[in-house]
């Protein structure tokens, strides 16, 4: 988000699954598994390669299910997505498939952008990323004659200290091929949970109020402290990834966390543990009782989606109604009168500024809550959940009760004017395989199961059908070391700096040799043990994709 | 340009590339099916949409025939009613009469049409081929060729919709069949358990496993709400019980996904009503008896009212920050919750708490 926001003002999916679907003349998927994360869109792409022809260009380190349907699969060393899109832009331009109009007239930064992408030649960059010159060529080919071309990638993007750059660098490439504010084209990060593109947002991010409004900006300081009748601080606060490690730090000592399991999600679960350890309170709202409830104080029953009222926002910015199907089991709530009762207790006795119009807590369903929002957040200000019962459909901005939402962003203009060629260069990962640790682990979830598996381990069938955390590893590293599919040598031991893990071996091609792929869904086997917490400067992401490891038959 | 049509004396404009039952269906004019759907391709192979074209030597398949100009066509002439009722003697001479008990009931459009065309299973039947009941292993799906008419909808639908290839038709004559793959299981054919296929069967062939005995579509009331996995948004519709959820249908009207779901959207739903639910509020002892926190073990759980929950948490909270300032609080909330709870955490962080330190699991 902080790339797409430096190279365009606005960090979302700038276009719609459908126009994507509908219209791309090709697709550069990379760092996503769509099939299996997004699946419901991956089978949308399947069918425009089938039924449509469209051209399907997948990066990789692991050979993913999508590879079945791609016209070329791209197959780079983990940590060198930079190198990699140097590589491709500098055959573009190359042999002129540059749309020279588009880059003359809606953007800036095109020549020292160009020096530094021509220093990356396909020899050096197929060195680096172990892909084949001739691939490298096709590639380029492929994307620089079919237009419209849209990008898509996920967290095998992000999830690295390169994070920010790797975003920077494919809005360069769509900025050059000229594939901006048209159907089928565009930059479309696919966000991973259902409402993590809500929870941006409406402000449950450090550094910004509802609507991305800074909080460093004395405007919109200004503006929440009338409207919540609150002095609040201009200060941009801690990310997830610094506030629990802040707890040794002395500087956190009080944690609400709402429905979320550090331990299962976060990197490094050894250290996380000795922070949840050493809290002075913590409190949890969940659904049931997690791998972090361990180290909670108060556990509060929360409400499921199916039990509550209000919307979600997908990741192409559609906000829709979720209904209530049943009660809460027990005493349980919707976790909005959890907060609202929560905040009254601790506004007791506190006086607010009797002018400000949002300064109470008096809701009497979540239909007021978004009536504030709206009233308060520029990008939802037309919403309200009477235009979503009605049928209407909203894509953000929706600027006001009469305006039809945005299907695709920065139509004839970016949002921040002209959009921004960044120079990227070349960032390694910051563990690197060696003696010792002679693996790459890369992390990620599987289809049947979801995040750390509070869900879905309770879910029977799909319990059944994944029943235990399973490692990929390639059949030449297998063989090597005696890992076979069955009998009894089908375990493996995988260790980091950080911790070990033992589970099933399931060998495979999906993996290249040298790497070795592991999810976070089942606690007694979770990647997270193993992982780091480099992170990425600006976005904080920590780089899941890329652990050194040693791998042994256990 | 348009094509000047009469269906049952009514004239009609049509599209020169649309079928009869396309146009038909845009005007009001009821045309049964039953291997016809409009998210898929028409193959024309159940001879339900029979209908009579003036000048035709046979009747022609509504759904693969296109219109022409000056075509006339009868749709429930007496010519198309016998052959209608012909086919679903035959359909229903070689199907289980256990509509008692059968999942389908009341959503089956088998069920639906021999209602309608008053036909009962056929003293000569029924003697066709019999398959074993639930023959495949397939967690989510319950397979039985028994009821199967070999529309195909599952073949395509697999192979239009999910575009994986699961199933295909094996054999001929009597003995033709659907089957996985090369003639193995769902799983061995590479089956993601989407359920397309099920969402698309029209009779009782492919039903859900975990849903099986809960309730059967007359009795549920459906609730349309939006999935509670990943960020696609497909919107699905809860299907409620006697205050439970029992199942997840497609929503044909759902903006994003239509009638696709993914195996967790359609089958990953029964967490709901898991007994490890949270049902009360729960504290640590230490904090009833106004002891310190203890170091290592917190000590068991103790069931409090909402109230004495909330207050300690209430006092705890405001005792961090009263003593080490706002920003000694951390707050996380959730992808997984709804927009407007996202606002109130923001608003409580920062209004009630006073900090920035407010954060997700989006970097995760």
């Amino acid at each position: 988000m902080a790339g797409l926001a430096a190279s365009f003002g606005s960090g979302a999916m700038s276009n719609s699954m459908d126009d994507i679907a509908g219209q791309a003349q090709a697709f550069f998927v990379i760092g996503s598994n769509t099939t299996e994360q997004h699946p419901v869109f991956g089978t949308m792409l399947r069918r425009a390669v089938r039924f449509r022809g469209a051209k399907l260009i997948v990066a990789d380190p692991r050979r993913i299910d999508l590879v079945d349907f791609a016209t070329l699969h791209l197959q780079q060393k983990p940590g060198t997505d930079i190198v990699l899109l140097n590589g491709l832009m500098h055959i573009i331009l190359q042999n002129g498939w540059e749309d020279e109009r588009f880059i003359a007239e809606r953007c800036e930064g095109f020549e020292e952008f160009k020096e530094t992408v021509m220093r990356y030649t396909p020899q050096m960059v197929s060195e680096t990323t172990s892909v084949p010159v001739e691939k490298l060529h096709q590639a380029a080919e492929i994307m620089g004659t079919h237009k419209p071309m849209a990008v898509m990638w996920a967290m095998g993007i992000t999830q690295h200290i390169s994070g920010v750059p790797n975003v920077l660098n494919l809005a360069n490439l769509q900025m050059l091929l000229g594939n901006m504010g048209i159907p089928g084209g565009g930059v479309n990060p696919l966000r991973g949970q259902n409402n993590v593109q809500g929870a941006c947002d409406l402000g449950g991010l450090p550094n910004v109020y509802p609507g991305y409004q800074k909080v460093t900006v004395a405007e919109h300081n200004r503006k929440f402290e009338a409207a919540w009748g609150a002095p609040l601080s201009d200060k941009i606060g801690a990310t997830v990834t610094e506030i629990i490690p802040d707890i040794l730090e002395g500087k956190t000592h009080a944690l609400y966390i709402l429905g979320e399991d550090p331990l299962m999600s976060d990197p490094d679960t050894a250290h996380i543990r000795k922070c949840m350890e050493a809290v002075d309170f913590l409190v949890l709202q969940e659904l049931f009782p997690s791998e972090t409830s361990h180290y909670a104080d108060v556990m509060l029953p929360g409400a499921s989606f199916a039990e509550k009222t209000g919307t979600f926002t997908n990741t192409e910015r559609r906000i829709q109604m979720v209904h209530k199907a049943v009660d809460p089991p027990g005493e349980a709530l919707p976790d909005w009168k959890i907060i609202t009762r929560l905040a009254k207790r601790m506004l007791h006795g506190r006086t607010l500024s009797p002018d400000a119009p949002y300064a109470g807590w008096e809701y009497s369903s979540t239909a007021d809550v978004m009536i504030e929002t709206a009233a308060l957040t520029p990008l939802y200000a037309g919403v309200t959940h009477e235009r979503l019962e009605r049928g209407e459909r909203l894509q953000w901005p929706v600027k006001a009760l009469d305006h039809p939402g945005t299907p695709i962003l920065h139509v004839g203009q970016f949002s921040r004017g002209k959009g921004i060629f960044h120079p990227i260069d070349h960032i390694p990962p910051a563990e690197e395989p060696d003696e010792d640790y002679p693996f790459v682990m890369s992390t990620g979830r599987v289809i049947y199961h979801w995040h750390g598996g509070q869900m879905t381990r309770r879910a029977q069938g799909l319990l059944e059908v994944y029943s235990e955390a399973l490692i990929e590893i390639n059949p030449d590293d297998a063989a090597r070391m005696g890992i076979t599919t069955n009998g009894s040598a089908q375990r493996v031991r995988v260790s980091s700096r950080r911790g070990s893990i033992e589970a099933q071996a399931w060998v495979t091609d999906r993996v290249p040799p040298g790497m070795v792929y592991a999810n976070f869904h089942f606690p007694d086997a979770s990647a997270n043990e193993l992982t780091q917490a480099a992170l990425d400067p600006v976005a904080k992401i920590p780089e899941y994709k890329v652990t050194a490891v040693h791998v042994e038959p256990a | 340009m348009t094509v000047n049509i009469t269906i049952n004396g009514q004239k009609i404009q049509a599209q020169p590339e649309q079928t009869i039952l396309e146009a038909a269906r845009e005007h009001g004019i009821n045309i049964p099916t039953l291997c016809y759907h409009k998210d898929l391709s028409p193959t024309g192979n159940c001879r339900i949409c029979m209908v009579d074209v003036k000048g035709a030597r046979f009747l022609q398949a509504a759904c693969a025939t296109q219109v022409w100009e000056g075509m006339e066509i009868e749709t429930h002439g007496e010519k198309s009613i016998v052959s209608r009722k012909m086919t679903l003697e035959m359909m229903l001479a070689n199907h289980p009469v256990d509509c008692l008990t059968c999942e389908a009931n009341g959503d089956c459009e088998l069920q639906d049409l021999a209602y309608e065309y008053r036909v009962e299973v056929p003293e000569w039947g029924t003697k066709g081929t019999h398959y074993p009941v639930d023959s495949d292993p397939n967690p989510f799906i319950f397979v039985d060729f028994n009821k199967c008419i070999l529309c195909r909808r599952c073949v395509q639908a697999c192979a239009e919709i999910q575009v994986r290839d699961v199933w295909g038709v094996a054999q001929r004559g009597f003995d033709e069949t659907i089957v996985a793959g090369a003639d193995t299981t769902m799983l061995e054919a590479r089956c993601e358990s989407c359920g397309q296929c099920v969402a698309y069967c029209p009779t009782g062939a492919l039903t859900s496993k975990i849903s099986r005995g809960l309730g059967r579509a007359p009795q549920v009331t459906k609730v349309t709400t939006t999935c509670t996995y990943c960020g696609v948004g497909c919107q699905l519709d809860l299907n409620v019980k006697d205050g439970k959820v029992i199942g997840v249908t497609s929503n044909p009207d759902a903006p994003v996904n239509g009638m696709a779901l993914c195996v967790k959207g359609r089958y990953g739903w029964d967490f709901i009503h898991h007994p490890d639910r949270l049902t009360k509020p729960l504290v640590r002892q230490y904090l009833l008896s106004d002891q310190p926190k203890p170091k290592g073990k917190l000590g068991e759980w103790v069931e409090v009212d909402w109230d004495t929950a909330l207050d300690i948490t209430a006092r705890k909270l405001s005792h961090a920050r009263d003593t080490f300032g706002p920003d000694s609080v951390g707050i996380l909330t959730s992808a997984k919750c709804l927009n407007e709870e996202n606002y109130l955490m923001n608003k409580f962080a920062r209004q009630v708490v006073g900090t920035n330190n407010i954060d997700h699991c989006a970097r995760l």
